[in-house]
């Protein structure tokens, strides 16, 4: 397969989770939609990798993978303190940094 | 035979995508991004990266997905029927308008870029490319610092985690006294500074044995 097939559906998917992004409210799948862009991206970087014969990309990838899960565990951790703090579990209710 | 695997996975992959976007409950989202985890490591191995797609199973559909099943079962049943109701339907038109042109600007730019070897099925790579000796060569000579930094980045984390989800004040309940050592060992009317200036006077133990304040005087409207 070429690599253009593999950067299609990267593009397509990371336009799905911008989509997902801007039209969900709840926090919970706001992250995961950030998931699928980073995941788009590391189609792009291994997709890249494999085209230059060299695995710098595949490390590219796996530091994406580490960043993605600390931001999930942030995250979430930020999901469990508002619920713990009773403030309503949405992306628009939740405009203020002075809680 | 390369053709149906990538067809397969790449369907597989857009099809959980669509469904992380448009299931309603997150739950089933949730379940949905394994399922697209699953099919990205699938494009993975078509790519050679033999070892990104152990990791991308073991550590993300697996480690991340059971914290995000977690969550979500501690959240989402609770406020589910709240966040059912759509936001605007003109935000709504107008982010389908932004991914899709989004997609369109990025198709372009990938696609028309000139770049010879984009149709191209990429070079001959050697046995064992992707795997995970090349990997940790890599890791440990070439991107050390990148390696060190982050495993700082996953401490620093964790720890965040912790302090953000941690229950206020403790591991106890607002309710429950807490019984001290020094209540035992100390004589009655010694305490901490912060006690003294307060106005409490005496431990925890003489505390207890007095009646609560405002029970103990009569009160006047009786009299």
């Amino acid at each position: 397969m070429s690599l253009a097939w593999y950067l299609t559906v990267s593009a397509l998917v990371f336009c799905i989770g911008a989509g997902g992004v801007l039209t969900r409210r709840n926090p919970l799948v706001v992250l995961l939609c950030l998931e699928l862009m980073l995941n788009a991206a590391n189609i792009a970087l291994i997709g890249f990798s494999r085209m230059w014969g060299n695995v710098d990309g595949q490390i590219f990838a796996i530091i994406v993978m580490v960043v993605a899960a600390c931001e999930v565990c942030i995250g979430l951790g930020l999901v469990v303190a508002i619920y713990r703090r009773r403030l309503p579990i949405d992306v628009d209710e939740l405009r203020e940094l002075n809680g | 035979m390369t053709e149906v695997l990538f067809f397969i996975a790449a369907t597989g992959a857009i099809a959980g995508a669509i469904g992380v976007v448009g299931l309603q409950n997150p739950f089933y989202s949730v379940l949905a991004l394994v399922f697209h985890l699953l099919s990205l490591a699938a494009l993975f191995l078509l790519l050679q990266a033999e070892f990104v797609a152990a990791a991308q199973v073991v550590v993300y559909a697996g480690a991340v997905m059971v914290l995000y099943v977690f969550v979500v079962a501690y959240v989402g049943a609770a406020e589910a029927a709240h966040l059912k109701t759509p936001i605007g339907g003109g935000q709504r038109t107008l982010a389908v308008l932004f991914a899709l042109a989004l997609f369109i600007e990025l198709a372009i730019a990938l696609l028309a870029s000139g770049v010879a070897a984009i149709d191209s099925d990429g070079p001959q790579v050697p046995f064992g490319f992707g795997g995970p000796e090349q990997i940790g060569a890599a890791f440990l000579t070439k991107f050390l610092l990148a390696f060190e930094v982050a495993s700082y980045l996953l401490l620093i984390a964790a720890v965040g985690a912790v302090v953000l989800a941690r229950r206020r004040g403790g591991i106890h309940d607002e309710a429950e006294t807490r019984v001290s050592v020094s209540d035992v060992l100390l004589p009655p009317g010694t305490g901490t500074m912060a006690e003294a200036v307060e106005g409490r006077t005496g431990t925890q133990a003489q505390r207890r044995l007095a009646p609560p304040a405002g029970t103990g005087a009569p009160r006047e409207d009786r009299t």
